[in-house]
């Protein structure tokens, strides 16, 4: 394993490269793995290098773990908005979970539907492309449209595009209270227009989640008051639908992690539709087991081996994602349009020009 | 500001282009004539001007692949145009370009309330997007101040933010997807009403692409509910510096207002005798606005004047009526107006550290003594997006190179500070050539290799964004 501490010296390791590369940084998130090539890791490029909670902006090396930003955020009352999701359970992988390789696979949790994904919190990005050449977009300021948006790009690009050396984030205050609206008994489709009935009004729904068989869950997050006043309120709107109860359990990290799949068989998919499109979606993949998450938007799906769910999505749009699988054969990225594929492939060809960057991962 | 010299080949081609473009457009579809093709040779970035071999307006995604097909294969370069309402000379033509304007691509295709998302052509005006929601309860978040005229397509081109931006974000983070036309003219779909993108994100270096990338002919914009209600208070400063730490002690005490409007003196005197607004005589004014309901705002706004009287405030003033609040909010949506009022004038753009607010602020006072020009500051606080507005007269020789001159100065000290030459208006023509301050020739290279690869004979909107030197080999190619 190449290990790098500094963007200089990781430089010179792309520049002279003459075979492929493996890029990790915790490696906690295998799904996404090239299968060739020397392993590059980028944990110890390591450390937070400015943090001002006034003006709600942290920027942190690439191989920072994410525990360390977390923390550093939480003692000044403030928080990652997005909410990245641990895989290590649900991967059965160990390490530590770095900030960059958040910001490679653009990981988002629950509160993805309200405050936006990794790629909407990120605001600048240091990276050495496969040319060797150390690149920087964006910066430390929240709103910024000076020359391209390289910066989304990078998010989810996975270490095809360049390796991240930096990251910038815009951060927000965390909430001190929290509260769970809780219907009971509504099936999937129902779950879904209930979801929709709160996520459609001003109560500021930061969770929409539904387990089937057992509960459909809305989180409310601000000061005490006002979460108690929107719980109520939430109440009366939802009062159709079922049984309703206000608890302060919290879910979410299991719903963030889907801890569920951990120790049950079977491939797990992350498929993003439209909210009112995926129950029926569900219903034709026959799955093992079932989370919905953003309000329905985003499907966790456990089904047996080999399954390929997107079959089941032609004439739907969205696409899904292999996130766990016991034989690589299925590709873990939905398949293009030819014509998007071809500007996706263009865009490799012009950063990685020798193709050496986790090749293969993204097409 | 220079632009490059036209190509000479294409305007002697020009009849056979129009008559190639009628064949695909309807008759009064194609502008030639060069009476009316002045309509198009100027964006809101009025200094400079160029009237253009000839503009389309295109009715349809199919008609404007026809022309950039057209566009394409005889090598002329192509200039989109939303409205118009560029501050930055995102719309400039050159002599040998055609204006492609999306106006007549103004339909609402669909809207979803229960999936939270609406579908409009691009010509569609922002205000309009919201219009066609309202009554469901809901709105489409980014308002650019030019939100009466301004058209999603110049929004997504320009990734244009507002005065929300704080609590909702700006273009690109409620673009859902696009309809794209390319240099070659076809058709791509990006995105939809799903969330995030499947494989690289395309859409996310689409936005804020200025033009260069693609022609976007529809997009799918996320809609939120809107608040219960939302109210402003006004307080004001004997000093920047203590106005600049006021509003970090509100962000740090965990609201999030969705605004924090900041002016300065100069800016409060101009408007005060504009549109008399009530506001105090004092060196610093902020607005600040929370949303929700009358007793979240109430405890929301209670907890921002108490962290305000640490500060020993001037001046603070709660809203108690529709009326007031609408006070409070009129000296800021004048200050344009009223600073236009004293003279002609350039908007800035550059965003900075908040912290370093007072720092900048001193810098631009002493500069403004230094190049003999007026200077008030209106200033998106809770982002550091600010909007020095420089007086200058126009029909005094010189004074148009002096203030633009100043300008450079300011911007080059917001990216000295850790900032960016532009926070929501786009580099366009007015910024292109300080590019340099901000980006190294290897980070500027690897942005030309994004249009490379989508138009890679540089034909969309080929001279703006970058310096000209550093595109002239592929421009030329």
């Amino acid at each position: 394993m190449i290990t790098v501490s500094s963007e200089t010296e990781l430089a010179k390791v792309i520049a002279g490269a003459e075979a492929p590369l493996r890029v990790i940084g915790g490696g906690t998130r295998g799904f996404a793995k090239a299968v060739t090539g020397d392993v590059l890791s980028t944990a110890g490029m390591s450390g937070i290098e400015l943090y001002e909670p006034g003006a709600l902006t942290i920027v942190a090396k690439a191989g920072t773990p994410v525990a360390e930003v977390e923390a550093a955020l939480a003692a000044e009352g403030q928080r990652l908005p997005f909410e990245p999701m641990d895989h290590r359970a649900l991967l059965g992988t160990e390490g530590i979970p770095t900030i960059g390789s958040v910001v490679a696979a653009n990981v988002s949790g629950p509160r993805r539907m309200q405050a936006g994904a990794c790629r909407d919190s990120l605001i600048g990005v240091r990276f050495v492309d496969g040319r060797g050449d150390v690149i920087k977009n964006g910066g430390r300021v929240m709103k910024n449209v000076t020359g391209y948006d390289l910066v989304k790009l990078m998010a989810g690009s996975y270490g095809t595009l360049g390796v991240l050396t930096e990251v910038s984030f815009k951060v927000l205050p965390a909430t001190p209270a929290q509260l769970n609206v809780v219907v009971r008994g509504l099936s999937d489709a129902v779950a879904v227009q209930a979801m929709a009935r709160a996520l459609g009004s001003p109560f500021e729904v930061s969770g929409a989640a539904h387990l089937p068989g057992e509960m459909t869950m809305l989180r409310l997050e601000g000061f005490e008051n006002s979460v108690l006043y929107r719980a109520a309120q939430l109440t009366d709107l939802l009062q159709e639908f079922g049984e309703i109860s206000v608890d302060e359990a919290d879910l979410w990290a299991q719903v963030r992690d889907v801890t569920a799949f951990a120790a049950q068989d079977g491939d797990v998919w992350r498929i993003s539709v439209k909210p009112s499109d995926a129950p029926k979606l569900v219903e034709k993949l026959s799955v093992k087991s079932v989370l919905y998450d953003w309000g329905g938007g985003l499907i966790w799906a456990l089904t047996v081996p080999g399954k390929d769910v997107r079959a089941a999505m032609v004439g739907t749009g969205g696409h899904a994602t292999r996130v766990r699988a016991s034989d690589r054969d299925l590709p873990v990225f939905h398949p293009e349009p030819a014509s998007l594929a071809a500007i996706s492939a263009g865009l490799r060809a012009q950063f990685d020009p020798r193709g050496i960057l986790n090749p293969g991962v993204m097409g | 500001m220079e632009m490059p010299n036209p190509n000479a080949a294409i305007l002697s081609r020009k009849a056979e282009i129009v008559a190639r473009l009628k064949e695909v457009l309807p008759a009064d579809a194609v502008i030639s004539d060069p009476t009316e093709t002045r309509a198009y040779e100027c964006d809101a970035l009025t200094a400079y001007k160029c009237p253009p071999l000839c503009a389309v307006l295109p009715a349809s995604t199919d008609e404007v692949a026809a022309v950039l097909r057209i566009c394409h294969e005889m090598g002329v370069p192509v200039v989109p145009r939303g409205s118009g309402t560029s501050l930055a000379g995102g719309a400039l033509p050159t002599a040998d370009s055609v204006i492609l304007g999306v106006a007549k691509l103004n339909e609402v295709l669909e809207t979803d309330f229960d999936n939270r998302f609406i579908r409009v052509q691009s010509g569609r005006t922002n205000l309009s997007v919201t219009g066609a929601v309202e009554e469901e309860g809901f709105f489409y978040a980014p308002d650019p101040s030019s939100q009466l005229a301004c058209a999603i397509a110049g929004n997504i081109a320009m990734n244009s933010g507002g005065a929300h931006c704080l609590k909702y974000g700006v273009t690109t983070n409620n673009l859902l997807g696009v309809t794209m036309v390319t240099m070659e003219g076809e058709v791509v779909q990006i995105g939809g009403a799903h969330m995030d993108a499947g494989g690289l994100d395309l859409l996310g270096v689409i936005c804020g692409s200025e033009g260069q990338l693609g022609v976007v002919t529809e997009a799918t914009l996320r809609i939120l509910p809107k608040p219960e209600g939302a109210r402003p208070v006004l307080i004001g400063f004997d000093s920047n510096e203590v106005a600049g730490a006021c509003v970090s002690d509100i962000i740090r005490a965990g609201v999030l207002p969705v605004a924090i409007e900041f002016m300065d003196r100069p800016c409060i005197r101009a408007t005060e005798a504009f549109a008399g607004a009530g506001y105090p005589d004092c060196e610093a004014l902020l607005i600040v606005e929370v949303e929700g309901s009358d007793a979240e705002i109430d405890a929301q706004l209670a907890l921002i004047l108490d962290i305000a009287r640490t500060h020993n405030p001037v001046e603070l003033r709660e809203a108690q009526s529709a009326d007031e609040a609408a006070r409070i909010w009129l000296g800021r949506k004048s200050a344009f107006g009223a600073m236009g009022q004293i003279n002609d004038y350039m908007c800035l753009d550059g965003t900075i550290p908040v912290s370093a607010l007072p720092l900048v602020l001193r810098r631009i006072g002493e500069m403004s003594a230094e190049f003999g020009l007026e200077v008030g500051n209106v200033f998106h606080a809770g982002d550091g997006n600010m909007h020095p507005l420089i007086l200058f007269d126009a029909n005094k020789p010189g004074d148009l190179e002096k203030c633009e001159a100043f300008g450079a100065e300011i911007l080059k000290l917001c990216v000295e500070v850790g900032g960016c030459l532009t926070g929501e208006h786009g580099v366009g023509i007015e910024k292109r050539d300080l590019m340099t301050t901000q980006y190294t020739d290897t980070d500027m290279e690897a942005q030309l290799r994004v249009k490379d690869v989508f138009d890679p004979n540089w034909l969309l909107n080929p001279a703006k964004v970058f310096p000209l030197a550093h595109t002239e080999s592929r421009r030329a190619g």
